[in-house]
């Protein structure tokens, strides 16, 4: 371990931007697409992108060597639904650019330029593994939150991989509060606008904008017309197991919809369903209590139900310290380990796990070409671990973002090394650092 | 006006006294009673704790109070807790970590009739136990979560069940937590069968400088609160310090809106309450006029009067540090500070105190005095030989408990500080135990405790390591292998996943 981080020492003076070519051997490698963990593994980044990973792969000549000493390595992980990058504290609002409860425009808002490489919340993830986050916008003055975004967890000051890269909707008893009062009034107010999408895609120069008194901007509507085509995913906030069928019916009536469930508390319950809908979900992983009306049947057994069923199920923290604790999927991602020990409880294998926290999310969004496993063809994120990145405890030691070497330390370590020792020194704490 | 009661029958005397329907009738009866003799007497006849016996042979003047702390009951709800039956049990060839710091490798721990006998290497089976073979598992006193608001915010969270904070005043020490208590909270049972839950302090929120009255409850679903409560444990006084009462309070327009308004509040209210507990001292030895009842002011006697133990949320070291000087200037001892975000900053200051700290493994950032979390929270206090303790303040933490002090011991290690699992164990046995002044009867597993008991089955440190049974005083209410034993409160009866494993 000592040996790895003076060799990171050595190599990561600095920190070019763009992408790097690099080869990760002798690593006990995950490339997270559901398979178990092989000994002797191999990963060569060029140019920013995986070009092969496995035991026995060869090294070309001229590319730098990062030795794992043994050690995991494992695909960047991808965090399937945060608010990263546009919260620095949630209790301070000017630093929370994820909702505009004032703002005409819902569905046209666009995460992207909010995103802040700087957040100490981005920090932090990074040095715990996480490479990509979805970056999703919270619903204020209608159903439709507006368009989130595909970030990096990189240094540099180019954070976004992919703008307007889904709509995130709200549905169930948040929709209803966002539509007027109820569930109905959320459905009428889903109609209507998607009424007047295809109304503005017919012919955009003449669509009447009412501007903010309408529930659709001419910017709404227009930020919705690569979701009826099918361009862009729906995320769709749903839980209870009717309201999960409500939406999965509005593909009969725009059936180029790319839907996608985030949260489904109560998936398991229709799981068959979802499955023969070829729906995928980003789901919350331990919730277990009926909370709301919305999930009396949450159980932590949810995600490896559906999972059974054939449902394509990546884990997302849906209202859940989504700003700041993205790194909290690897336990999720462990104790649904945890649960194929527990008799009547549905839980995932090792493979299986750190897919929900990997290539599942980045499947999910359509993205799995890019990123979420070392499969050829995705971005070089790597990540060397010290121990199983699934048990508590385990550190990120290496993080790589398109094959670029990333720094991993973050304000929290400084006010560690500040304080370890409380004591007193012969200047203030203030002048320690 | 009874005038035939010369020669005291005390007994008899002491039961009317009792049963008198009035202080005025009590003091009149009283006044009865010659010599300090008969006055000893009487300190036994009263429901409540506390209070020292007149010395029989004592010569001062005679006390026509109604002695030490009896001037009103201390303890009107009592706990109607009664252990469940259970059997007597052997676990043999388990991993022990006793709570206390005490570590047995492939030992036994044998338990009968509700409490501990015997732990140690070898322990011969008594005829009749059940014998569980704990090869590769872990056993532990069972978890004690110092910082939980089941019951008073259960689930489902809808308005109708929004008990936990009496946010319509600054100063509620009157509200009782327990009087919130919902027992049907679904809640209860994720922290018994995931998190290995036996004991937990359910305290008011953070809305109020004064919270109100906590209460220590058994993890065992009843029909009332009261056959909840943890039999004899002692209240506690849920203060907040920092964001929370002045965003509550300034955004009303009303005091405090600042942090020194949340000062000036309190030290006010303390100054009325040394003022109260003067005039019912008096009272209470030397008789006269009973001062008006005020129920807050009940709650913040007790405190200065060293019954009730304080738990502050405090968040910054500043402000834990004005806590501790405000404390000195009334009386009264900080108890715990929870979530003391920053109590690694002041680690000296909380031991020369001897304050503890309940903290969060790793939550940081959601407000400004959570900024500087750091993970090493708890090693440092217990590096820099101050109390900490791990706390949940989360439906869903509490059931993970186990996993939250396995983050703070990878983060010592890596730090550079590596504390053994028979330390670390601590932090959520005999240190929240003593936090609540219970540790003389659980939080370890020691001889004649109650046998509140975990069986791991694995290693708790580990996330792959879930509860395999959970014993409450002997009692086995969680098997995971058995669906019976596996409870479900009234409310998740006949919903969609009633008697789901969760």
């Amino acid at each position: 371990m000592k040996k790895l981080l003076m060799a990171a020492a050595a190599m990561s003076a600095a920190f070019p931007a763009a992408a790097q070519t690099v080869a990760v051997t002798n690593a006990r490698l995950v490339i997270g697409d559901g398979s178990a963990p092989v000994e002797g593994g191999t990963v060569v980044v060029r140019d920013g992108r995986v070009v092969a990973a496995g035991a026995g792969v060869a090294v070309p000549a001229g590319v730098p060597v990062v030795d794992a000493g043994g050690h995991w390595v494992t695909p960047g992980l991808f965090a399937g639904f945060t608010r990263m990058g546009i919260v620095e504290v949630d209790g301070v609002s000017e630093t929370d650019d994820s909702a505009a409860a004032n703002s005409p425009f819902n569905a046209a808002l666009d995460v992207s330029p909010a995103v802040n490489p700087k957040t100490s919340a981005i920090t932090l993830n990074r040095a715990e593994g996480i490479t990509r986050a979805v970056v999703a916008p919270e619903a204020r003055g209608s159903i439709f939150a507006g368009q989130g975004a595909i970030i990096d967890l990189g240094t540099d000051m180019d954070p976004v991989s992919k703008p307007r890269a889904f709509q995130f909707m709200v549905y169930g008893e948040e929709g209803g509060r966002r539509a007027g009062g109820s569930r109905p009034a959320a459905i009428a107010m889903l109609k209507n606008i998607l009424f007047e999408v295809r109304d503005y895609a017919r012919a955009p120069a003449s669509f009447a904008d009412r501007g903010k008194d309408a529930l659709l901007t001419r910017a709404d509507a227009q930020a919705l017309v690569p979701v009826v085509t099918g361009q862009v995913p729906l995320l769709v906030h749903v839980e209870r197991a009717s309201d999960i069928l409500v939406v999965l019916d509005l593909k009969r009536e725009v059936p180029a919809l790319k839907l996608v469930l985030v949260g489904a508390n109560e998936g398991w319950t229709v799981a068959r369903q979802i499955a023969a809908a070829k729906v995928p979900v980003i789901a919350s992983a331990l919730a277990d209590l009926p909370e709301s009306f919305e999930q009396l049947a949450a159980t932590q057994s949810n995600i490896g139900r559906m999972q059974a069923a054939g449902v394509l199920v990546g884990i997302g923290m849906i209202n859940d310290n989504e700003a700041r604790q993205a790194r909290l999927v690897k336990q999720y991602a462990g104790n649904l380990v945890a649960l194929t020990k527990v008799p009547g409880a549905s839980g995932l294998d090792w493979g299986q796990a750190f897919a929900t926290i990997s290539s599942k999310p980045a499947e999910a969004m359509g993205l799995g070409g890019d990123y979420g496993s070392l499969r050829p063809g995705r971005r070089g994120d790597v990540v060397v671990w010290d121990g199983d990145p699934l048990e508590i405890g385990t550190a990120a030691v290496r993080v790589f973002i398109d094959g670029v070497e990333q720094p991993i330390e973050t304000r929290q370590d400084q006010l560690r090394k500040r304080y370890f020792d409380p004591k007193e020194g012969a200047l203030p704490k203030a002048y320690e650092r | 006006m009874r005038a035939t009661l010369f020669v005291p029958n005390v007994a008899a005397i002491a039961r009317r006294i009792d049963r008198a329907a009035s202080d005025r009738e009590k003091q009149a009866l009283i006044r009865i009673i010659i010599g300090t003799a008969a006055a000893a007497t009487l300190a036994a006849c009263s429901a409540t704790a506390g209070g020292k016996p007149q010395s029989a042979s004592s010569e001062a003047p005679a006390k026509k109070g109604p002695g030490k702390n009896k001037g009103y009951d201390h303890n009107p709800y009592p706990s109607t807790y009664k252990p469940y039956p259970g059997v007597p049990t052997l676990l043999t060839n388990v991993t022990i970590l006793d709570g206390e710091g005490g570590k047995i490798e492939r030992g036994a721990v044998l338990f009968r009739d509700g409490k501990i006998v015997e732990v140690g290497q070898s322990i011969a089976a008594p005829e009749g136990a059940t014998v569980i073979d704990g090869a590769g598992k872990y056993v532990t006193p069972g978890v004690i979560d110092v910082h939980s608001h089941l019951g008073d915010y259960p689930s489902p969270g809808v308005q109708a069940h929004s008990d936990g904070n009496e946010a319509t005043g600054p100063v509620t020490a009157e509200v009782w937590a327990e009087h919130s208590v919902w027992p049907q909270d679904p809640g209860f049972s994720r922290a018994l069968a995931n998190g290995g839950v036996t004991t937990l302090q359910i305290l008011p929120g953070s809305a109020n400088l004064f919270g109100g009255r906590s209460v220590t409850l058994k993890n065992v679903y009843a029909r009332t609160m009261q056959g909840m409560k943890f039999p004899g444990a002692p209240y506690g006084l849920k203060m907040a310090c920092g964001e929370n009462p002045k965003r509550v309070y300034g955004g009303k327009g009303r005091m405090p809106s600042t942090r020194m308004g949340n000062i000036a509040v309190d030290r006010q209210t303390w100054a009325r309450a040394q003022d109260y507990k003067k005039r019912w001292d008096r009272y209470e030895e030397q008789g006269g006029e009973a001062p008006s009842r005020d129920m807050a002011m009940d709650t913040l006697r007790g405190v200065l009067a060293g019954e009730i133990i304080v738990h502050n949320h405090c968040y910054r070291a500043d402000e834990m540090a004005i806590v501790l000087d405000m404390a000195k200037e009334f009386g009264y001892k900080v108890g715990t500070f929870h979530h003391a975000v920053e109590a690694y900053k002041i680690a000296d200051l909380l031991k020369a105190n001897g304050t503890c700290a309940a903290v969060w493994a790793d939550w940081w950032g959601f407000k400004m005095e959570s900024y500087d979390a750091v993970s090493e929270n708890l090693a440092i206090l217990e590096r820099e030989g101050a109390c900490g303790m791990i706390h949940s303040d989360d439906a869903n933490g509490i059931q993970r408990l186990n996993q939250e002090i396995a983050k703070v011991r990878a983060a010592a290690k890596r730090a550079g500080f590596v504390i053994p699992e028979e330390i670390a164990w601590k932090w959520a046995a005999i240190t929240p135990a003593k936090a609540l002044g219970i540790d003389n009867v659980t939080g370890s597993l020691k001889a004649g405790k109650m046998a509140d008991v975990v069986l791991w089955n694995g290693n708790p440190f580990s996330v792959y390591t879930r509860p395999e049974k959970v014993w409450v005083d002997g009692a086995l209410l969680f098997d995971m292998h058995n669906p019976k034993l596996r409870p479900v409160s009234d409310f998740e009866l006949g919903q969609p996943g009633s008697g789901d494993v969760k």
